[in-house]
């Protein structure tokens, strides 16, 4: 009823190449906009800030990235959380080397960072493919966490041999360290993962998207029609690392403020790559659909029970939350291979036609 | 000049220097190599069925185990609560089979990769929720397995070997000699491996998928249970085992996804490798270079084959 296209007539390519070319989509993210950057901060509590929205971008920003080399070149990565380690120790070392300038700068140049890591771990993708593919990228997962692990120049020498984050401004105002409040750290990571999605989403529109979409359908038939494998593959990694080491960073400086090595371990691999599965491969909004169900389903279904009046204990709870997922995880699937982002799709088509069923 | 020393002279003085230091890790290389090479073959069977990778056998393993000693321990004689987790097993393989792969049949291997994630996470809690989340010993003595040790002198030396290891090889022979037979001389070993081959062909001679596939579950699952029974003998049961299943990747992929003698190959180069690799280079390094030499030996062995050493020839076509 209210969602209806009939009279926006595009008058010009661009407008019907747009990402939203619907007014009511245009209408529908400038109100989710709206409530993330003014409603939250200013009527959310700490909970809802720092437990679960902070950690919830942070884990998209990840998704989107590990998205754009799985979903979109069709190259299976199981290192995306080696290589958000790459952009926190990053960030950490660049801070402590020059504390004087601004945060947000290295936060993004440890992307940088991470890209050429991943460029150098990439290279073999040029020969290996498929499942062979993902479980080389173990190799730089599991040889990434040792070096954490082992060389105590990246934490500088201290003696927990872990991410210490110092208290950092911005405009005056403490971005990150213990002084830091939730809405502000909470704004910054908000900016830098909405301007990254529109960047991601312009990204794949484009001439670079298409490309990659080309090399992940058929990698030979992408070369017989022009497309140099080895640029479009290594750039894949490149930007996915890009994303995902930023990600990186702002996880150890705008959320959890310290980090050991085990913080990117292959769970963290694993948690982002389900984050995309569930929510769709290829698909920027999918990343998000995914973050928000591998991310505040367990911490729904641990406080569930202590809002309908039953006592479990806290092991139980646990061991009841992986079963659940477990399932959920195979309901999906089966419910719709496609990941939520199809679902989504398949909603919005049905609201178009409504109340016609085509 | 001394980093060139230490890395391409001094270890191999050292193993010309104690001949019996180096047979013992070889030795020890070989037993893990054994092991890792059974969990493969879990992997592989499936693999070869079904076109599954199938991430949940490394918990099939754990709570195999876990389900044997649980049992033990809840006062069942251990060879009821042998056949029980076989049963158990079989049981496991019927309800993948009828509530995630019928399901999913035709769909992309992400997907169904995935689809095993979900069977991981469900093992894990079912098994905590119903045996609990602490370690447990291995019930060795009631399996009639050996204990203690023998020494073996070789010259310059000599090498000490646990029984339960020897145990371990002979109990992975038997089973690889079994398969093979079962492969190779039953209608349902033709019947897998016509699979394997081609789905819809296989189908289409009147070979029921649907069986087949609770078969190459179960079998696998008896393979898990084997495979726990003796890594739970080395260390404790519990769920921290399954890290070792991720072990067993880099030697699927250096053996060939698809071939069970590659599995076997691809266990004993990974684990004499990462053994030898730990003992004699580890030290320059700072040590735990276990955790990821296996994948960089896999890694290079995939540059030049990209199929995997007994893997099938790659063919692309457009």
């Amino acid at each position: 009823m209210f969602y209806r296209e009939a009279g926006q007539y595009k008058t010009t390519y661009a407008a019907d190449m747009a990402i939203f070319p619907i007014r009511q989509d245009r209408y529908g993210l400038a109100l989710i906009l709206l409530i993330a950057f003014v409603a939250i901060p200013a009527f959310g509590n700490q909970f809802l800030i720092n437990t679960m929205m902070i950690p919830f971008l942070i884990l998209s920003l990840a998704a989107i990235g590990l998205n754009l080399l799985t979903g979109y070149t069709g190259l299976l990565s199981l290192g995306t959380g080696a290589f958000m380690g790459v952009g926190a120790y990053a960030c950490y070392k660049l801070e402590t080397f020059f504390p004087q300038v601004n945060i947000l700068v290295w936060i993004v140049v440890s992307g940088f960072v991470s890209a050429l890591v991943g460029v150098a771990f990439g290279l073999p993708s040029l020969r290996i493919k498929g499942f062979y593919l993902a479980v080389a990228t173990l190799a730089a997962q599991f040889f990434l966490e040792w070096c954490f692990a082992r060389v105590p120049w990246l934490v500088n020498y201290n003696d927990s041999g872990a991410i210490e984050v110092p208290s950092e401004t911005l405009f005056g105002l403490s971005v990150t360290g213990p002084t830091a409040t939730p809405v502000t750290r909470y704004l910054v990571v908000l900016t830098i993962v909405a301007a990254m999605a529109w960047i991601a989403s312009n990204i794949v529109h484009g001439r670079i998207g298409r490309m990659w979409m080309a090399v992940r359908d058929m990698d030979i038939a992408a070369e017989l029609i022009g497309i140099r494998l080895l640029r479009a593959k290594l750039l894949a990694f490149a930007v996915s690392s890009f994303y995902v080491g930023v990600a990186g960073a702002m996880m150890v400086f705008l959320w959890l403020g310290a980090a050991e090595a085990e913080a990117f371990n292959i769970d963290l691999s694993f948690q982002i790559l389900f984050m995309i599965i569930i929510g769709g491969l290829g698909s920027i909004v999918g990343a998000f659909f995914g973050a928000t169900i591998i991310h505040l389903l367990p911490i729904a279904l641990r406080a569930l029970p202590a809002m309908v009046g039953l006592s479990i204990d806290a092991a139980r709870i646990d061991q009841l939350t992986f079963m659940i997922t477990g399932i959920l995880i195979i309901v999906f699937l089966i419910a719709e291979p496609h990941g939520l982002a199809r679902l989504w799709q398949t909603a919005k088509q049905k609201l178009r036609v409504w109340p016609f069923p085509y | 000049m001394d980093l060139l020393r230490a890395i391409f002279i001094d270890p191999f003085a050292q193993m010309i220097g104690s001949p019996d230091l180096l047979a013992q890790t070889i030795w020890e290389g070989f037993v893990g190599g054994v092991l890792y090479a059974l969990i493969a073959l879990g992997f592989v069977l499936i693999f070869k069925a079904s076109g599954v990778f199938n991430f949940a056998q490394g918990i099939m393993m754990v709570f195999a185990a876990l389900t044997l000693v649980g049992l033990h321990e809840k006062g069942v004689p251990a060879w009821v609560a042998l056949i029980l987790t076989i049963a158990v097993m079989y049981a496991l393989a019927v309800g993948i089979e009828r509530l995630v792969l019928r399901p999913l049949v035709n769909q992309p291997d992400i997907i169904l990769f995935m689809a095993t994630f979900g069977i991981t996470y469900f093992l894990i809690g079912l098994g905590e929720l119903v045996f609990g989340g602490n370690p447990k010993s291995m019930i060795t003595k009631e399996l009639f397995l050996p204990g203690g040790s023998i020494d073996l002198h070789i010259p310059g030396g000599r090498v000490q070997l646990q029984k339960l290891d020897i145990a371990a090889a002979a109990v992975a022979l038997i089973m690889v000699a079994g398969l093979a037979l079962f492969f190779q001389k039953t209608r349902i070993g033709r019947a897998l491996r016509a699979v394997a081959d081609d789905h819809q062909a296989a189908l289409s001679v009147g070979i029921s998928l649907n069986q087949i596939w609770v078969i190459v579950w179960f079998t696998a699952g008896v393979v898990a249970l084997a495979t726990g029974i003796f890594w739970g003998a080395r260390s404790d049961v519990s769920f921290a085992l399954q890290v070792v299943a991720l072990k067993a990747l880099p030697v699927l992929i250096l053996g060939g996804l698809t071939s069970v003698p590659g599995a076997i190959v691809g266990g004993l180069i990974i684990g004499i490798g990462e053994k030898l690799g730990e003992f004699y280079w580890g030290p320059l390094l700072g040590g735990g270079i276990e955790s990821w030499l296996a994948y960089i030996i896999a890694l290079a062995f995939l540059l030049f084959r990209p199929q995997g050493l007994f893997g099938e020839k790659i063919i692309e076509r457009i």
